[in-house]
């Protein structure tokens, strides 16, 4: 009876373990960037950086397109993409750009900011990441291109290079 | 051409493994105490037709062949030699091909070295290791393919990511393979010994040199993977307690166990169920963490490619393995008669299981816990090293004294002896303590006892090390030099832990900075060109005030074109006392450089210190080898 017992314990916690890992297998197709393109994206809701502003869909759909854009002080590739969003802002004439200032201290973020030139026409923090996870973002540098109903155009993962720079120009001019 | 080639030997050496399981039944029923020749003959060709497909592999990425999909988007022709090779196991694809290059050749060197007549023990072993090759060649075959084809053939390749071509990297996965794969040998003879009911000594002497192997090898590749932390994030930590991290730490505390255990079974005939479970848990871990890497449930910023459709096949795998395995063992396991006396050897020999099931336990907690809420609760959290150094560290000081006195008691029974000169070793180590005190300064209470444990076993195998060169006999040396290491690695990263200098500021060429003893010149820049990147090379000159001692450090910024990357190399000078770690960066628009310095006691004695417990499992299998 004892020994019945046991094996019963065991076999329910091997069970659950497994389901868990299957829940979780199912959870991380959502995350799957290539699903993406084509859809609408989900309400949210974040804090500015530095103002007192909520960034949300809202703002996305006043203007024609834009660009949400990951990032933190610590990546390494996001400085090697700054110069095509700074670029972006510059010459893009439809695009008003989002960052997301992805699990960083908003010091270090601002020292960025400062010293390499803010691209950004709204900055929000995600300082838990897990907004952008939500977004489907896997590592930064990640950029998101979407128009004003919200659909997802495009969606560039690392840092954004002279091609991606050209398409965006292209498509949002 | 190599395509095919390297198919045709995967689809081969999958027949074979076919052949040999259904060989291996049918020899089953013949009454004698031999193993056919031909089962040999078959599993010497499956060895040699899979380590040729490895090596087929490894020449596409030589050569460059970019008809190889897997070649095309992790190489490029540029990529220095080294690297070309080492690119072959850095793909989810090429790396999952010498998994099972390892599954095989573990199979093969246990049918040719295990000195033992006990047929259907050995045919079953066989058996299960073919069933879990075949499952991982079918996976191989049908999801994951390092030799398929693209059309049109690309002129050049995608490159390996920068941040991984490093040497401790490349060799960071067959090591650590070797100890995580090779634990699917005594899985394997663990149901086999259930089931062919071939118990006790026989099987303990038979899976020991294989839980020697792999858990030598196993220490190492964690090691070399701390190292490539260390020198290429950036950082300057080595160990993060990252859930990748986690996965390879977690099958290593279960070996850790198993190997003791296997000791008092060996020795004194008991504990034979516990054995078998740890040999069924060692391998079922090491599933579950590929399973939870490759995934990618972690969600963690580390990881990168990860394909649900892997995912689910690794999960139908695992579990078959683990319900197989508690199968076997509810079926066939009997009830065993344990008599212990408390102060015996066995008992603190076991003591050690308890501890690794702890540290186990709380790692797995910390790494499993986030995905369990995150399914039941659609809470997102995440769990960081202060769970850890809270869990884990008060632990470690009844953890290091037990490593100390346990292997003084002797077997069955232990008379009170050595009271004496313990104590004499305590006041020894308290007082060294005072001395680390002294010399660095202060820290906290529990960092003073860990360090006076530290001390404590530290001394204590030195002193056992002399009585074996005097005696030669009586103790056991492989034990001695891993629990040195041990205690060597708990001190030095006790006190690289506590007493870094740490300083981050902007400097630009020709300027220069004090502080905190130090004073560092930012004497010029320079750039250059090598085969694969451009470097912008800034030149330290770095004083210690103190000892009036001058270093030159030479950080880098590198800009890579495939992928386009840049990267930060730290400028590292490693001496026997410390190491003086530095890294620039640059501000755009500016003249400044961000510096980021740092000044680590005693960082190469932790790699010592780890080369050093990996060291105490070869010198053992030397041993058995000679007797």
């Amino acid at each position: 009876m004892k020994k019945n017992l046991l094996k019963i314990i065991i076999s329910v916690v091997a069970i659950f373990i497994i389901g868990t890992f299957y829940v979780s297998l199912k959870k991380t197709e959502i995350y799957d960037t290539k699903n993406l393109v084509g859809t609408n994206l989900d309400n949210f809701e974040l804090n500015s950086l530095n103002k007192k502003l909520k960034i949300n869909q809202d703002l996305v759909k006043k203007s024609q397109y834009t660009l949400i854009n990951f990032w933190a002080s610590w990546c390494a590739p996001c400085r090697a993409e700054h110069k095509y969003l700074i670029n972006l802002k510059r010459n893009a004439k439809n695009l008003k750009l989002i960052g997301i200032n992805f699990k960083d201290e908003k010091k270090n973020a601002n020292k960025f900011l400062s010293e390499f030139g803010d691209p950004y026409h709204y900055s929000a923090a995600d300082s838990k990441g897990k907004v952008s996870i939500n977004f489907g973002v896997y590592g930064i540098p990640e950029s998101i291109l979407v128009n004003n109903d919200l659909k997802i155009i495009k969606k560039f993962i690392g840092p954004l290079n002279q091609d991606e720079y050209t398409s965006i120009l292209n498509l949002t001019n | 051409m190599l395509s095919n080639t390297g198919i045709t030997l995967v689809i081969l050496t999958t027949l074979l493994s076919v052949l040999i399981i259904y060989k291996s039944f049918t020899e089953l029923h013949i009454e004698n105490n031999l193993i056919n020749k031909k089962i040999f003959n078959l599993v010497t060709f499956q060895t040699t037709f899979s380590i040729l497909s490895f090596f087929v592999l490894i020449a596409g990425f030589i050569i460059s062949d970019f008809s190889l999909v897997n070649v095309y988007e992790n190489s490029h022709t540029k990529k220095p030699f080294f690297y070309k090779v080492s690119g072959a196991w850095g793909s989810h694809e090429g790396s999952l091909l010498l998994w099972i290059n390892i599954l095989v050749i573990f199979s093969f060197l246990f049918l040719v070295f295990t000195k033992h007549n006990n047929k259907s023990y050995l045919l079953y072993t066989l058996i299960f290791q073919n069933f879990l090759i075949l499952g991982f060649l079918i996976f191989l075959l049908i999801n994951s393919n390092p030799f398929s084809k693209i059309y049109p053939i690309p002129l050049e390749g995608l490159g390996l990511n920068p941040i991984l071509q490093d040497p401790a990297l490349a060799i960071h996965p067959p090591l650590l393979y070797i100890g995580f794969v090779g634990s699917s040998i005594y899985f394997s003879a663990g149901i086999a010994s259930l089931i062919s009911n071939c118990r006790d000594k026989f099987f303990a002497k038979s899976i020991k040199p294989w839980v020697l192997i792999s858990w030598s090898f196993q220490t190492l590749g964690i090691t070399a993977g701390s190292i490539w932390a260390y020198y290429e994030l950036g950082w300057g930590g080595f160990w993060f307690w990252d859930p990748v991290e986690n996965a390879s730490l977690m099958p290593w505390f279960v070996i850790t166990a198993l190997m003791h255990s296997v000791i008092v079974l060996e020795k004194r005939n008991s504990i034979y169920s516990w054995v078998i479970i740890l040999c069924l848990l060692t391998f079922t871990i090491s599933v579950t963490g590929t399973f939870l890497v490759r995934s990618g449930i972690l969600n963690s910023v580390h990881t990168f490619a990860n394909d649900p459709s892997r995912g689910l096949y690794i999960l139908i795998f695992l579990s078959l393995m683990i319900f197989l395995a508690l199968a076997a063992f509810f079926r066939y396991s009997k009830k065993e008669e344990y008599n212990f006396f408390l102060k015996s050897k066995e008992t603190l020999i076991l003591a050690n299981n308890w501890f690794m099931f702890f540290f186990l336990t709380s790692v797995m907690i910390g790494t499993l816990y986030p995905i369990i809420l995150e399914v039941l609760n659609d809470t997102k959290i995440s769990v960081g090293p202060p769970f850890y150094s809270a869990v884990i560290f008060p632990f470690v000081i009844p953890f290091l004294i037990f490593m100390a006195l346990g292997p003084k008691i002797n077997w069955i029974k232990n008379k009170y002896s050595r009271i004496l000169s313990n104590f004499y070793i305590l006041i020894a180590s308290i007082l060294l303590n005072l001395l680390v005190y002294f010399f660095f300064g202060k820290y906290s209470i529990i960092s003073n006892l860990i360090i006076i444990s530290s001390i404590f076993l530290i001394i204590h195998s030195v002193k056992d090390f002399f009585i074996f060169f005097k005696k030669k006999t009586e103790s056991d040396i492989s034990r001695i030099v891993s629990h040195l290491g041990f205690g060597m690695l708990i001190l030095f990263i006790g006190i690289s832990h506590n007493f870094t200098v740490e300083n981050d500021f902007n400097l630009k060429v020709g300027e220069e900075k004090k502080f905190s003893g130090y004073q560092i010149n930012f004497n010029s820049i320079r750039m250059e060109n090598e085969k694969n990147y451009k470097k912008i090379i800034g030149e330290f000159k770095l004083v210690n005030l103190k000892s009036n001692l001058e270093e030159i450090l030479y950080p880098e910024i590198r800009i890579y074109d495939q992928p386009e990357t840049l990267t930060y190399e730290a400028s590292i000078k490693t001496k026997l006392s410390a190491d003086t770690y530095l890294t620039m960066s640059n501000i755009s628009r500016s003249d400044y450089y961000n510096i980021k310095f740092q000044n680590k006691p005693f960082m190469i004695w932790i790699w010592i210190s780890a080369i050093l417990i990996a060291s105490g499992g070869f010198i053992r299998l030397i041993k058995i080898k000679t007797q």
